[in-house]
């Protein structure tokens, strides 16, 4: 996947370097945000970005989602390419309103496209209780008109964010907070891309196929190495972007193993698993020789003390288990 | 009515008055045909407003309208037809169908946005196009409109709280016509007057007879150039009255009878033509031309627009996603070197400069940066209080406050503020 000659970083630095890269190559990216400038972001994410690129293009915001979403909006249809900032991600629904209403039917409705990115990092796993550990992407992938990425890796995470800031629709970016310092990988030294709505195969495997994004991609890849030690191969997809989703991949794969296993983090009722098991049943129903299994989050909001956090969230065992079950069909 | 104008600028305010109205009374006899689509929204009696502050505007500013502005939207140079195409939901309209009333823009030629039913949401919106015009060197000025209404929502004080924070080039017209939907201004907002929500932002603001259309044209035009000069977002109360309920279906019984009759009688266009005739600006010739111009030009574009085919029903289906570059042509452009905004020009010691401590114990400004390169020499700025401008002439009140925003200090030391 990367290159030799690239290097390791972390997964926040891909995010930093993406960032950095793209607004040293096009004078229209623009950086807005709490915290984002002098302070470089609650993460760190922008260190370094306003003293080269200056005052200007670096914008720290008042405490106003709101404001910082539309702003952006109206910066694109300037001809700029704001990148907003949402200092947790959680803090999105304050500018629910502004992203579903404003920014994502603007195309629709009046031929307006508003080339925008909004991230922020997202996810627990890290004991940030009930509202700093959210996975709001579905309220999203359930609004047409938006792009939806959530990465799992440094070389993805730095290619779908430049890919994003080049699209001309808004693209919302999902950092998970977990991953930023664990997560170490190569990317190349070179400008690279990685295409939006496109999902990838990181294990292969004739069993059966397990379908995850962000986090739990590392806990399924876990689990799958300890399956495979029992002898179930599972072919472990890694879907990138949630919107536009890329049924092309999960069918291709499903027809092959004739098991599905959706693992997400995000709450059960009404998350991606969902979606795919309405897509299996609709073009693949033929395919399958056992139900489509889910581990989820449970439908709970995030809760804080440890024990429950960790009780609350899907690991490699409860992955392991629902797919031994499932390997028996 | 003070005579400060153009000639020509009399009679353009007024032929677009008189173009409001009759669009908005052919739209009528529409919507009695069933030819509308959905609900009908009148601005009958705010013309002057909606005409006033749209024409203190340049070509190439922009503006953003609301449900009851047609009539910036005709200054700005929407034809008549294009708005009756969208409230009859026409495949030629602007948004081909896809939405109705006053909601469609056009980024490129007339840099309209497209207002959407949510209150307040342009507020940021235009902050961003102000920003975006002021880093790409264009010294444009934004302008879009909210109702009374409308200044409860969040996210007019979220926006207006960052366009002042900011500085941005923008021009919020709060058009108070005492009504939203059923319930009284009083009901909403309990201060006398809207324009006193500046204060909390420290920008300055002004209040306005919004039936008196010269008085509003000067006001935005005031404005207009102040933001344009740097001095930050301005507020402009423009008091009126709306005389239809909130919507064709709507017959607004829970207005007074007297109230209505009162502002009846201050009819924009009878008061206009009134001080027009009496500055011999127009006669009855004049009027019956601008009639029959009018007419003329209303009977062409309405059978345009009724002669226009809906939409085929599976064009629902397209243009969720901008797909190629065909349908991105907005590209930024740059009326200043952009060697400014790219380093090593733009590079900055990531710091903050607090006035009174550290490297800003002598500077008493320049910490805080809204996109002038320069170091500001001037921190002369203006007070926050309303300046209320009936029938020509000004009335400013001080306030023992100070502008609090003083420390921004962002106006460029060439462009004096103008008071």
């Amino acid at each position: 996947m990367a290159e030799a000659n690239g290097t390791q970083i972390t997964f926040l630095e891909a995010i930093r370097q993406a960032m950095f890269e793209e607004m040293e190559r096009d004078p229209a990216v623009v950086l807005l945000g709490e915290d984002v400038g002098v302070y470089g972001g609650a993460f760190k994410t922008s260190e370094g970005l306003l003293e080269r690129f200056g005052w200007e293009r670096v914008i720290d915001t008042p405490i106003s989602e709101s404001a910082i979403i539309g702003a952006a909006c109206g910066m694109s249809y300037a001809g700029l390419r704001p990148i907003a900032e949402l200092q947790f991600i959680d803090f999105i629904v304050c500018a629910f309103n502004q992203i579903t209403n404003f920014v994502a039917k603007g195309h629709y409705l009046w031929n307006a496209p508003a080339p925008m990115v909004m991230r922020g990092p997202s996810g627990g796993g890290v004991h940030g209780g009930p509202f700093h550990s959210a996975n709001p992407e579905m309220y999203f992938v359930h609004t047409p008109g938006l792009k939806v990425i959530y990465p799992s890796t440094p070389y993805d995470a730095k290619g779908l964010l430049k890919a994003a800031v080049r699209d001309n629709n808004p693209v919302l970016f999902f950092e998970h907070k977990f991953l930023y310092r664990r997560i170490r990988g190569e990317v190349p030294a070179e400008d690279y891309t990685v295409p939006i709505g496109k999902a990838t195969v990181r294990r292969e495997g004739q069993h059966l196929t397990i379908i995850s994004y962000a986090a739990m991609m590392h806990t399924s890849l876990e689990a799958a190495d300890a399956l495979a030690k029992e002898g179930i191969e599972a072919e472990v997809i890694d879907l990138r972007t949630l919107l536009p989703l890329d049924e092309e991949t999960i069918l291709q794969s499903v027809r092959k193993t004739n098991r599905c296993l959706v693992v997400h983090e995000d709450t059960k009722t009404g998350g991606i698993a969902g979606e795919i098991a309405a897509i299996l049943c609709e073009k693949a129903f033929g395919d399958l020789d056992g139900p489509l299994m889910r581990v989820t989050a449970l439908d709970t909001p995030v809760p804080y003390s440890p024990p429950l956090e960790e009780y609350f969230l899907p690991n490699a065992k409860k992955v392991f288990d629902a797919a031994k079950e499932l390997a028996r069909y | 009515m003070k005579k400060e104008l153009t000639r020509q600028q009399y009679l353009d305010l007024y032929y677009y008055m008189r173009l409001n109205r009759a669009v908005e009374d052919t739209m009528v006899k529409l919507f009695r045909q069933n030819k509308i689509v959905g609900g009908l929204y009148s601005s009958l009696g705010q013309e002057a407003i909606s005409v006033g502050t749209a024409y203190a505007l340049e070509k190439k500013d922009w503006l953003a309208p609301m449900i009851r502005n047609i009539g910036a939207l005709l200054v700005k140079g929407v034809p008549p037809r294009d708005v009756f195409m969208q409230h009859m939901a026409k495949y030629d309209s602007p948004t081909k169908g896809k939405d109705g009333t006053s909601h469609f823009g056009d980024l490129e030629k007339l840099h309209i946005v497209s207002p959407i039913s949510m209150l307040g949401d342009l507020i940021p919106v235009m902050t961003g196009v102000a920003m975006a015009g002021r880093y790409l060197g264009q010294n444009i000025v934004t302008m879009t409109w909210i109702g009374d209404g409308g200044s409860s929502t969040g996210v007019f004080h979220e926006g207006l709280n960052f366009a002042a924070t900011q500085k941005a080039p923008f021009v919020l017209i709060l058009e108070n016509n005492l009504w939203a939907y059923s319930t009284p201004v009083k009901r909403q907002v309990p201060l006398e007057n809207l324009a006193d929500r500046a204060k909390a932002y420290g920008i300055s603001s002004y209040i306005v007879d919004g039936n008196d259309v010269v008085a509003v044209y000067s006001t935005a035009r005031e404005a207009v150039e102040r933001a344009r000069a740097g001095e930050g977002p301005i507020l402009i109360e423009a008091k009126s009255f709306r005389r239809l309920g909130h919507a064709q279906h709507d017959p607004a019984e829970y207005v007074p009878k007297e109230m209505r009759a009162y502002w009846e009688g201050r009819d924009p266009i009878a008061l206009y033509e009134k001080f027009l005739m009496g500055e011999r600006l127009l006669d009855t010739k004049g009027k019956k031309d601008v009639d029959e111009k009018i007419e003329t030009l209303l009977a062409a574009e309405r059978e345009f627009a009724e002669n226009s085919p809906m939409p085929p029903p599976e064009f629902a289906e397209t243009g969720v996603y901008c797909t190629g570059d065909e349908c991105h042509k907005i590209r930024p452009k740059w009326e200043r070197p952009i060697s400014e905004v790219t380093p090593p020009k733009s590079s900055v010691k990531p710091v903050w400069t607090v006035e009174g401590f550290g490297s800003g114990k002598s500077a008493a400004s320049t910490a805080i940066h809204f996109g002038d390169t320069k170091a500001a020499l001037e921190t002369e700025t203006s007070d926050t209080d309303a300046t209320t401008k009936t029938n020509g002439s000004k009335r400013a009140a001080k306030s023992p406050a100070k502008n609090s925003a003083k420390a921004g200090a962002a106006s460029r030391a060439t462009r004096k503020v103008k008071r």
